[in-house]
């Protein structure tokens, strides 16, 4: 493997993640729990999918095969993708989303962090703006977790299902492999190790101050790196590419 | 007024610059301060329109009553001397 051709692996690690998750989250555009936080999630649902466009533009550049952003998002199967488990989720309730969103905002709120001094000047750039972003999202869903964490029998309930339920996700945040390997030589990718500290110590600190349980699964799931999703994502994606693959080549 | 089955209003306050005062831009809904602030955030400042949020409880707000327009404001009309139309404003002043 050429670093060429690691970092078009990595540009869709982390192009696919903020597709799939944006996607994800603008399903709740409309059913909200409130107007305001209706409003709230979609714009975060919105910055996902800048991200995303932005990730996966450089991400076709840099394969350098003429295809656009459009044709990586709405032309490639299931098995193509390379997003995080995690962010394929259903919605669930609105616990489920929230912690869904909140393992992923601190994990994405370390990495970009890193990302900033990545030697590759795109990717740094990129990190800089969406770190900003993230800043926001991560205060947004740590203040949910606290308020359903802490507020009524059922919600403390519902949010530490949704915590076990999703546990197993996590872990593969951290996987590394040759991409990985190279590009951190180079001074391109993050080292996940030590993300993995900094995301755990968060972790552990909201979910104790919302007074709930760390899960204590030991069960982890993984295979996005390899294409394996889980039953979740062809149907996220055949919705999500239908009007493009209806109306090739469609503009707005 | 119908009764709000929602969470507690919160009105919002935007400044747009920095020095001048912050403006009455609508409300919303929140359960406490720090969700009032996200939820303007989300709202009113999307598109760069400020640089400061204040939130205030609706409830909080005492206000002049309808019957009092009369003897509040009218008297005012006829005394053009309160109105301070003979000066010039100076040059670079933006906000006035």
């Amino acid at each position: 493997m050429n670093l060429q051709e690691a970092k078009f692996q990595y540009l869709l690690r982390l192009g696919d993640s903020n597709l799939i998750i944006g996607h994800r989250l603008s399903e709740w555009c409309g059913a909200g729990p409130i107007l305001e936080e209706d409003i709230a999630l979609i714009n975060i649902a919105l910055d996902f999918v800048g991200n995303a466009t932005a990730l996966l533009t450089y991400a076709a550049e840099v394969e350098g095969k003429g295809r656009t952003e459009d044709d990586l998002a709405f032309l490639r199967g299931e098995r193509e993708f390379r997003n995080l488990l995690m962010t394929e989720q259903p919605n669930g309730d609105y616990a489920a989303t929230i912690a869904r969103q909140f393992l992923y905002d601190v994990y994405t709120f370390y990495l970009y962090e890193a990302l900033k001094s990545s030697k590759d000047e795109t990717i740094a750039a990129l990190a800089v703006k969406s770190h900003k972003e993230i800043t926001y999202h991560l205060r947004h869903t740590t203040e949910w977790m606290y308020r359903l964490g802490n507020g009524t029998e059922e919600s403390h309930e519902r949010m530490q299902t949704a915590l076990n339920d999703l546990w197993m996700f996590t872990n593969e945040f951290f996987d590394m492999d040759e991409v990985d390997a190279l590009l951190i030589k180079e001074g391109v990718a993050a080292d996940l190790e030590k993300i993995r500290t900094q995301w755990e110590t968060r972790v552990k600190e909201v979910i104790a101050e919302a007074t709930l349980q760390i899960p204590t699964t030991n069960f982890k799931q993984k295979g996005s790196r390899e294409g394996k999703h889980s039953e979740h994502l062809g149907f996220l994606l055949a919705e999500m590419q239908s009007v493009h693959r209806s109306f090739p080549g469609a503009q707005w | 007024m119908s009764q709000d089955s929602q969470w507690p209003v919160w009105e919002v306050f935007v400044q747009a610059n920095p020095g001048i005062p912050h403006k009455h831009v609508g409300n919303v809904h929140a359960t406490d301060a720090e969700m009032a602030i996200q939820n303007a955030r989300d709202v009113y400042t999307r598109r760069s329109e400020g640089i400061s949020i204040w939130v205030v409880p609706a409830n909080a707000i005492s206000a002049s009553s309808p019957e009092d327009q009369g003897s509040f404001f009218e008297p005012s009309n006829d005394k053009p001397y309160r109105h301070p139309t003979f000066y010039k404003i100076p040059e670079g002043v933006k906000y006035l």
